[in-house]
Order: C-alpha cells, then structure tokens, then sequence
C-alpha cells in the first residue's frame, strides 16, 4: 500500500497474510486483494460457513463483529453479504464478502457464532436474502408486517405506507405516501465530470435531441 | 450441602404453566425502546425474545442519499449519549479511504473530546444502572457531571448533545484557550470529587451488590464468541481495548490502563466503567499537556474547507467552498471497515465508495447488537426483577441499536 497519511486505527501488519489465506483456503478463495489497507476476501457463496470455520478455527478469527448486505442491481448476483471478522490474538481484521441474488439462500454461520443470528435477519430484512440453515429468519428491525426491503437501491427513500394515529377509528392507521411537496434530490455534481444525463444544450455537441424545457 | 426446591402450592392435577410477558416498549429500565417477550416460570426467566427495530429510522439508507459531509450528523443521533464517538469512526473511515493526513493539535482534539464524551456517557449509565437497581441520589449526583461535560461540548461546537464537530481531515473549529484550561481546572477539582462523592454511595453499599454481584456470568469464550466488545469484553477479563490496540489518531502516546473485570458479573462491568471515567480523565490531563498550536483541519482544500478570511480575498478559496458545500468532495473507489472504541464498544462503519460524493453504502455496526443478542443467554435461570440489572449493565442505546 502507499504511504499511509492517515490515522485511522492502526493493527498488525499483514505482511503474509494474503499468502497464508491463499495456501490455507484453497479453491474456495474466488478472489483475494488487500486495498486501503484492508484485506479483502471473495468467497464461493456454498463453502462460506466451511471457510468461516476455518478462519475461525486455524486462523484465529475469533469474533464476527459485523455482517452487512450491500446491493449492486448491475450485477447478475446483486447482494453481497460481508462479514467483518476480528482476532484478538492476531489484532488482525479481514473482511470476507460473498454474493447471492433474491431467490439463492447463504449459509448460515449462526453454527459459528451465536450472534450471527440478528445479523442476518438484519440483512433478511433489509435486503431480503436469505440463509439457509437460520431457524429464527424473523425481520428484525421494520415494523410488524412490513412488506418489501427497504434498503435496495430500488426501493424509494420515501417508502410506499406511511401511519398515522386516526382520531375516528382510535388506532394507527397505515396510508399510502403522500407528499405535500415532491422529494428534492439536488444533484450538484459537476456537469463536466459528474452526472450520465442529457441537459439541454447538449444535443448541439452530440446531435441527440436533448429532453428538458424548450428554448 | 443439600437441599430441595420448595413445592409450588399446587395440590392434585393442577398443573401451572409457564407465563409470558411483556417488557416495555415503554419502560423506564427499558433505555429507551425496547420491547423484551419474556417467559416467565414465577418468578424465573426461561427465555427472553428482545425486540429491537422500534427506532429505526433508516440512517443507513439516509445516508446513500446525502454527501459525506451531510451524512456525519447522522451519527450524532445513532447514540444520542455519546455523539462525538459515534461521528469518530465515520470520520476515520472517509480518512482511510481519501489517506489524508489530519493536524496534530485536531488529533489531540478529537482524542480529547472523545474521552470527555466517555466520562459523559458513563455518567448516564452508571447513573441508570444505579437507578434500575433502585437508588435514586447517586443518579442525580452524577447528573451534575454530565451537565458541565454537555456545557464544555457547547462551549466547544455550540451544541449541548448532537454537535457534529468532527470533520473529515480535523475538527470544525478551534477552540478557546480558556475552555482548555477549564477543563483541566474540572479534571482537577470537580470530576473526582463529584465522582468519587457519587461512587461512595454504590460501590461498596450491600444493595447494590445483592443486585448485581454473580447476575450473568459469563465466560471468555462466550464473550469472544457472542461477539462482545467494550466494557462488556473487559469485564470478562479480557484486556480488549482498541483504543490500545489498534490505537488511531494520538491514542498511542497516551499513558493510560485497561481496567478488566474479574468475575465477569453486573458489578465487574459497572466498576470497569467507573475505573474507565478515572482513566479517561488521565487521558485527557495527557491531551491537554501534549496538545501543540497549529491547524486544527486538514490543508488539503479539496476536503476542508478555506478560512472565511481567505475567501474574501482569494477566488480559488471561494471556488473550493462552493464545490464543497454544494457538490461535496469525492472520495476514491473502495471498502474499508473502520471501528473504534466507543464508550459503549466497539462501534464500526463499514463504507463503500464508488467514487462518487455519496458515499455507495455506509453500513454501521451498532455495539448494541451484539450485546443485546446475549440478554436471552444471560437472563436465563435469573429472576425477573435480575433483568433490568443486566440491560443496565449492557450500556444500551436504542438510537444506535435501531439506527
């Protein structure tokens, strides 16, 4: 890595480390690469719990202090669940990523650690990928009969229900959205650099017609 | 020795089941809300199904919608006791990914500030701890403490609890010489006598330890394996601390101890607390001796922003404050997962760029989690009112726990 400016938390060099998880994991490694300073793993989706244990077991991951789900909808396989492992022996943190998309399940590592249970209803919920294996997928942090997965890219800020207490029926009541003024979403990207639309002006460079107000 | 369980008054076929109840949302051990489904047989607790989420207000997704820069007030409402600590590892994170280099006197500033909002946060717990066990004046007393901490962070930001003063690349702004020198005079005299006033009154008193002394063991391998951090960890006996070791910005120059608890009960992790606040005051004695004059921001103008001064005469000044409070800074491609030790453990973020100025996604990794996780473990085999002494001593917040 570059010369390191910063002064984020500083642990164990990972000198070797790349090498020594190459030779241990074997073909369930997809893809290793140390980047800003942290060491990342891809992982084929069917041996992660066999990878988990071994990193766990022979390496010295004690903790899993984190799993998080991310959404790429590009990708063929849009989820990806990341596991943040720590070892407190080896003060060393690596980060193991694999992907899945809506309808494949993940294995579950609650075998591994007991707290892995919440973590995944967290991304069950957020996401709605699924592991195979826990015994308790419940969502965890949205309402009681909340329907969708709030955070995939393609699920709008603003939600589709929102409640409020009805004086008439004494009671909560669920609504669909509705705003008094449309979502402002500024985009102060640089024209020059930023933003992939078309403005209004532009078809004059390229020829296409532009969409916008007229002239 | 033996004995046997007293009969439960039941004659013939009778048979008495198992009952479940409700624990909050709305409970004043609660700490906030939370809503605890518990079976009870009598008196004892079979099983304990937490219910979280009653707060969540989506910051993660808030924050894929907002700049670096409008993002970090988030975290001040993640764990409203601690703010300062909660805007710490967001900050490092976008550091980590942009490698710039902070000035020293705003290193030794965040540091500082970071362990006045221990002190801040401890106070509100041990005061709660106390107070779920049932004692009222030492709650009170150490309410004063708190006080003055929320009028030096208004003093230094101008906010009493949600201050947003950590920068990507320092602090927002210097501060005074005489809040400096304030502090040390408050480190001197007023916190260990006010402290040690209120501390009098719980640690040795035979309530509190019937309370709290053997409720919820637990063991080194458990608190590996359930994932415990923070004061949890070290009351365990383990000597876990990151500000040790994976020390980050001047923590590495600082002389201080890591209290470790050694029965790993209720009474370990309050008094690695209390040892905590002795050892946060050392720190920050440190951060006041050591601290050197210079920028408290980074130099790097296409991350913080130029002096109001300087943009009245120069138009590249004006230029880099426009971009960056309407477009924002960009930060490099990449992942990095970056946690600190929080008065509460270990809380991280895991940020992902892609190069944008939002960041892709911010992941935050709530201390509550974890712990909270384990109530169901550690209630077991306890009695009822053993319950609220336990989530007193877990130190939990509902803001970052729901986020």
């Amino acid at each position: 890595m570059a010369h390191v400016l910063h002064s984020a938390p500083r642990y164990a060099a990972s000198d070797g480390v790349v090498d020594a998880l190459t030779a241990r994991l074997g073909d369930a490694l997809l893809a290793i690469r140390e980047e800003h300073g942290e060491i990342v793993l891809n992982v084929a989706r069917d041996s992660v719990e066999s990878t988990l244990r071994t990193l766990r077991d022979d390496e010295a991951f004690q903790q899993l202090m984190d799993i998080a789900g991310v959404d790429y909808p590009d990708r063929a396989e849009r989820f990806e669940v990341v596991y943040c492992l720590l070892s407190v022996t080896r003060n060393l943190r690596l980060i193991v990523k694999v992907s899945t998309d809506e309808a494949t399940p993940v294995p579950t590592v609650t075998t591994l650690w007991p707290n892995a249970g919440w973590y995944e209803r967290e991304v069950y919920d957020m996401y709605g990928v699924l592991f195979a294996g826990n015994t308790d997928l419940r969502r965890i942090l949205t309402d009681y009969g909340f329907q969708g997965h709030p955070f995939r890219k393609d699920f709008p800020l603003t939600g589709y229900v929102e409640l409020r207490y009805s004086e008439e029926d004494k009671r909560v009541v669920y609504e669909p959205v509705r705003l008094a003024q449309d979502l402002r979403q500024f985009d102060y990207t640089s024209p020059w650099e930023g933003p992939n639309y078309v403005l209004p002006g532009d078809e004059k460079a390229t020829g296409e017609k532009a969409e916008g107000p007229k002239p | 020795m033996s004995f046997s369980l007293e009969q439960s008054p039941t004659t013939g076929d009778e048979v008495i089941s198992n009952y479940t109840i409700n624990f909050g949302p709305q409970h004043p051990a609660a700490h906030g809300v939370l809503r605890m489904v518990m079976e009870l047989d009598g008196e004892i607790i079979e099983r304990i199904d937490p219910h979280v989420g009653l707060l969540h207000r989506g910051t993660e997704k808030l924050i894929e919608h907002k700049t670096y820069l409008q993002a970090l007030p988030y975290f001040d409402r993640l764990d409203y006791c601690s703010p300062l600590a909660m805007e710490y590892s967001y900050v490092l994170a976008i550091e980590k990914l942009l490698n710039i280099e902070v000035p020293l006197r705003a290193q030794y500033l965040r540091v500082l500030f970071a362990e006045l909002t221990r002190i801040c946060n401890h106070m509100l717990n041990l005061g709660s701890h106390v107070m779920d066990v049932g004692a009222m004046t030492p709650n009170l007393w150490l309410f004063e403490i708190r006080e003055d901490c929320l009028n030096f962070f208004e003093r230094a930001s101008g906010a009493r609890l949600h201050s947003a003063w950590f920068r990507p690349g320092g602090v927002h702004q210097d501060v005074p010489l005489k809040l400096l020198t304030d502090l040390a005079d408050w480190l001197d005299t007023r916190l260990p006598q006010l402290f040690d006033d209120a501390m009098s009154l719980v640690v040795g008193n035979r309530i509190f330890k019937q309370r709290n002394v053997d409720i919820a063991l637990v063991s080194k391998e458990d608190a590996l394996a359930w994932g415990f951090s923070g004061p949890m960890i070290r009351a365990a006996g383990i000597a876990w601390d990151l500000r040790k070791a994976q020390p980050y910005d001047v923590y590495d120059r600082m002389d201080f101890e890591i209290p470790v608890g050694t029965r790993s009960d209720c009474y370990d992790r309050f008094m690695v607390r209390v040892e905590e606040v002795r050892q946060s005051a050392r720190i920050m004695k440190q951060c006041l001796a050591q601290m050197p004059e210079g920028p408290i921001a980074s130099s790097d103008r296409k991350v913080s922003p130029p002096k109001r001064g300087e943009m009245k005469s120069s138009m590249e000044s004006l230029i880099h404050h426009f971009k960056l409070y309407t477009e924002g800074f960009h930060v490099p491609a990449g992942e990095v997962y970056v946690a600190t030790e929080s008065p509460k453990g270990e809380f991280g973020v895991y940020l992902v760029s892609d190069g944008s100025n939002k960041p892709y996604r911010c992941k935050i990794r709530p201390t509550a989690f974890s712990h909270l996780q384990a109530m169901d473990f550690m209630c077991k085999g306890h009695m009822l009112p053993d319950a609220t002494a336990i989530l007193g001593a877990i130190d939990v917040v509902f803001g970052e726990c729901d986020r």
